[in-house]
């Protein structure tokens, strides 16, 4: 059966995207995909607004004191230094759920949901929230630009700095670990260097560090200046040399290319296609806008084998029920909470690896959770499970607080949604075929769901209920955890 | 067995379910012990690094209470098990172990170019990764998928757990975490997922996937249910979350599950403020919940069969710190229990502390050494598929 003009208008949406909106539905019949994708790129491409929830609370504790190793120094007290992460911890969350919200609500679609894999790409877990505040910026506004400016943004910012130790490497004491990350998960990946390479290109990021505003700052005394080989290159490098030099490389497009085609398109590759988008984007200069584009508007990405194939990851599923139904949420902890035990908290990535993703994300208790989600948002029912602690959060935390913000965040009814706005979308479809309407407009898989099963546990009271209860039951599905 | 329970389990309860049975295989469902032999482990993971140096107390070492005029634990106070060595005071359970021969202590367990991050070293832990390497699965998911190629239901291993952990998740196949078997069965006993279950008919890789682990989860929520009200225990637990946990995990035992590996945690012992009160509180919850625990194997004669062991994601610094607590630090002991050890004692030499890296303890013996000792040894298994390299084995069991 040929795929339906509805079907890959969401397939763009979701994988370009955030998935449809319930108030799309009647749109996504009639238009074409190359129309939607202008859609999407129009709306993304004013510069974003910076999403600012974050005061630098480090700056006011050591005001005057500019350098890192000089505030290290300083005598404060334990109850200060707690407190300033306990903040920390608090405005992560803050910036967890503001960009939810927009990954929600943006217009922006296609900026948001490109700045997530770049996220998960340049994965860095620190407590800082100032830091990851500005990292995050430097995310969202060069997700479409240039790799290039992307790729020396994120490695100039404080927060990769620190989580990657560059402010301990040194000319006397070289520090490995930032230039070897750099090398293995952000550019050429593993095997295309040697283990001679990464040595010297970590002489040459030697002195690159920041202060405590978050700025970079080059420590030109810490800086090893001496003659460096990499890549079979030789000079006097900095650090910006070797951005340069790992840029020059064709495997850092093609390391890149196959990491944004497994994430868009499909978990398989094709080498061929790989190869070709490779060379491509490499040729364009790292740009990554037209890099998408020569993926979203060919035939191929329409392709049966890549539609309905791909498990959605928490954020995915989460934002992807937000952003069909509207939705008043009511507990941000809730939240919270649904992404720890799913296994995927925004600005805390597993390692620098980013999150394995794919098959990664289910085992029983998160595929029986997943089901049970769109019950827990819509209706009353209470989530009643626990996630494990994390002690680089919690730092011993107090366990009343603990289980009191837990017990908070498990009430049920967390998000209430408009009916009746979506039964309007619905308003032209007869009962007996509001199923399968219903189906289609929220399943992507190529196996549809048996309609009498279905039908079975359907709340038949009366039409809105009807409704109501088809998409919740619908969400409910090991279908709809595909896109 | 198995095979046939899954079928009719599947039909309705086990009331009416156990009347459709044909009498030869009512036989074999009567409380059968199962023999003797058939070898669990049970790992407690100690979470946010427990303080090794005040589990394990060297009582006659001048640095270790020169380093921790607060927070040392005086050789009066500790359970002394040698002249050099005492147990902190909340494990007087553990003293009576090890009086008995049931407990092994192996010192200074770690790994190269230690991690002080809490996540990342338990990830180190849990994948047996090097420092430098990134491994999507655990080790005992590794052992799931060694064993149980083509299994029907992933509770060859168990995580007590709302939650499961990274050490559980294998390639192919990964354990099953639950709190509580009657909250699983109820959660999982909806009409609405076993109607899809049934009315799924085999398609794309991906969905298939999804509908295999939710056909386990649903089928193994009914065989766990069941088997933990076969030998309901008689023993009084304490009535904490590691008391409840290790309950559950011994009515399983007792059980003809096919369980060999569980897992249960408890934390956080992340001391770095006030830590005697933390560690005798997590201390006490331990003693209290393994004394019921080895008291109840004992008389239903399966401790032979048993090996618990205990880790934390690191040991702590040597030196206090200024708020009567210690900071990260890095290797640590491990305690080993159980009717079947084959050294006794404490097993090797407790760290030295006149030669530290940087203030904390070097390692003497990698963890992955204690993992393909237990995953050979003890469970039968191969070790070096699953560790990805040969680690030497070590001779507590």
């Amino acid at each position: 059966m040929p795929l339906s003009n509805r079907i890959k208008n969401q397939h763009l949406l979701w994988r370009s995207a955030f998935g449809p909106m319930a108030e799309n539905v009647a749109e996504l019949d009639t238009l074409s995909q190359k129309q939607l994708w202008g859609l999407l790129v129009k709306t993304s491409s004013s510069s974003p607004v910076k999403i600012d929830v974050v005061q630098n609370l480090v700056d006011g504790f050591f005001k005057g004191v500019k350098d890192v190793v000089e505030m290290q120094k300083k005598e404060i007290d334990a109850a200060k230094r707690k407190k300033i992460r306990e903040q920390s911890r608090e405005d992560l969350k803050n910036l967890n759920i503001r960009w939810l919200d927009e990954m929600i609500n943006s217009e922006a679609q296609l900026r948001e949901k490109v700045a997530l894999f770049w996220h998960g790409h340049f994965a860095c877990r620190v407590v800082n929230s100032f830091f990851q505040q500005e990292l995050l910026d430097v995310v969202r506004a060069n997700a479409l630009g240039s790799f290039k400016d992307l790729l020396r943004g994120v490695s100039k910012s404080a927060a990769m700095l620190q989580f990657l130790n560059n402010q301990q490497n040194k000319k006397q004491h070289p520090n490995e670990n930032f230039a070897r990350e750099v090398m293995e998960l952000f550019t050429l990946g593993r095997g295309n260097y040697t283990e001679n390479d990464i040595k010297e290109a970590a002489r040459a990021f030697t002195g690159w560090g920041y202060n405590v505003g978050g700025d970079f700052v080059f420590r030109k005394n810490q800086h090893d200046t001496g003659t460096k080989t990499v890549l079979g290159k030789t000079g006097n490098f900095d650090g910006d040399d070797i951005i340069d030099i790992l840029l020059e490389q064709k495997k850092t497009a093609l390391f890149i290319t196959k990491k944004i085609y497994k994430f868009f398109v499909n978990e398989n590759i094709d080498a061929e296609k790989v190869d070709w988008l490779g060379n491509r984007f490499f040729q364009s200069g790292y740009n990554i806008k037209n890099l998408l584009e020569d993926i979203f508007i060919s035939d191929w990405f329409y392709a049966e084998k890549n539609i309905g194939t791909k498990i959605k990851s928490p954020i995915e599923l989460l934002a992807g029920i937000r952003r069909f139904l509207p939705m008043q949420m009511n507990n941000d902890q809730a939240q919270l909470l649904f992404q720890r035990t799913l296994g995927q908290v925004l600005f805390y990535p597993p390692n620098v690896a980013g999150w394995p993703g794919d098959k990664n994300w289910i085992d029983s208790t998160t595929l029986m959770l997943r089901l049970r989600i769109p019950q827990i948002l819509t209706a009353n029912e209470v989530l009643n499970i626990r996630p494990k602690d994390d002690d680089d959060v919690m730092m011993g935390q107090m366990i009343e607080a603990k289980i009191k913000k837990i017990k908070e965040a498990t009430k049920g009814g967390i998000g209430v949604v408009d009916w009746g706005l979506v039964n309007k979308v619905y308003a032209s479809t007869s009962r007996e075929n509001l199923l399968a309407k219903i189906s289609e407009t929220l399943l992507q898989t190529k196996n549809k769901l048996n309609i009498t099963v279905l039908g079975k546990h359907i709340n038949n009271e009366s039409r809105e209920n009807y409704i109501k209860s088809a998409i919740v039951n619908t969400m409910s599905t090991p279908e709809y955890q595909l896109c | 067995m198995v095979i046939k329970r899954k079928q009719f389990l599947q039909i309705g309860s086990l009331a009416t379910a156990s009347f459709m049975l044909p009498k030869f295989l009512k036989a074999f469902e009567k409380p059968a012990i199962v023999p003797p032999g058939n070898k669990v482990v049970i790992v407690i993971q100690f979470s946010g690094g427990n303080d090794g140096l005040n589990t394990v107390i060297p009582v006659r070492n001048d640095i270790y209470y020169k380093e921790r005029p607060r927070i040392g634990i005086a050789k009066d106070k500790s359970l002394l098990l040698t002249d050099e060595v005492g147990l902190n005071p909340a494990l007087e359970a553990f003293k009576g172990l090890y009086d008995e021969g049931n407990l092994s202590i192996l010192n200074s367990v770690g790994y190269p170019n230690p991690d002080r991050s809490h996540f990342r070293s338990m990830d180190i832990w849990h994948t047996a990764s090097e420092s430098s390497e990134y491994l999507n699965t655990g080790w005992i998911g590794r052992y799931l998928d060694a064993q149980c190629k083509g299994c029907d239901k992933p509770t060859l291993a168990l995580e007590v757990d709302d939650v499961l952990s990274l050490a559980l998740k294998g390639e192919q196949n990964k354990a099953l975490a639950f709190k509580d078997p009657k909250r699983l069965f109820t959660s999982s006993n909806e009409k609405f997922y076993k109607d899809l279950n049934a009315s799924h008919v085999k398609s794309e890789e991906s969905i298939d996937y999804l509908y295999k682990t939710m056909s386990e989860t649903l089928s193994s929520a009914d065989y766990i249910y069941q088997q933990s009200k076969l030998h309901p225990t008689n023993q009084t637990y304490p009535s904490t979350a590691l008391g409840k946990d290790l309950k559950t995990i011994a009515s399983l035992i007792l059980s003809d599950i096919n369980t060999k590996v569980y897992y249960v945690s408890l934390g956080s012992f992340d001391t770095h403020i006030n830590q005697e009160v933390t560690q005798k509180r997590l201390f006490t919850e331990l003693n209290d919940a393994v004394k019921a625990f080895t008291t109840d194997l004992k008389k239903n004669n399966r401790f032979e069969d048993v090996l618990m062991m205990t880790f934390s994601e690191f040991g702590r610094r040597v030196a206090q710190n200024a708020s009567g607590g210690t900071d990260h630090g890095t290797a640590n002991n491990m305690f080993f229990i159980g009717g079947g050890l084959k050294q006794k004692g404490v097993i090797n030499a407790l760290p030295d502390l006149a030669d530290l890296n940087e203030g904390d303890l070097k390692y003497n013996v990698d963890f992955k050494n204690v993992y393909a000792t237990v995953l050979n040894k003890w469970l039968g298994a191969d070790d070096k598929m699953i560790l990805g390299n040969k680690f030497e084995k070590l001779n507590f069991i």
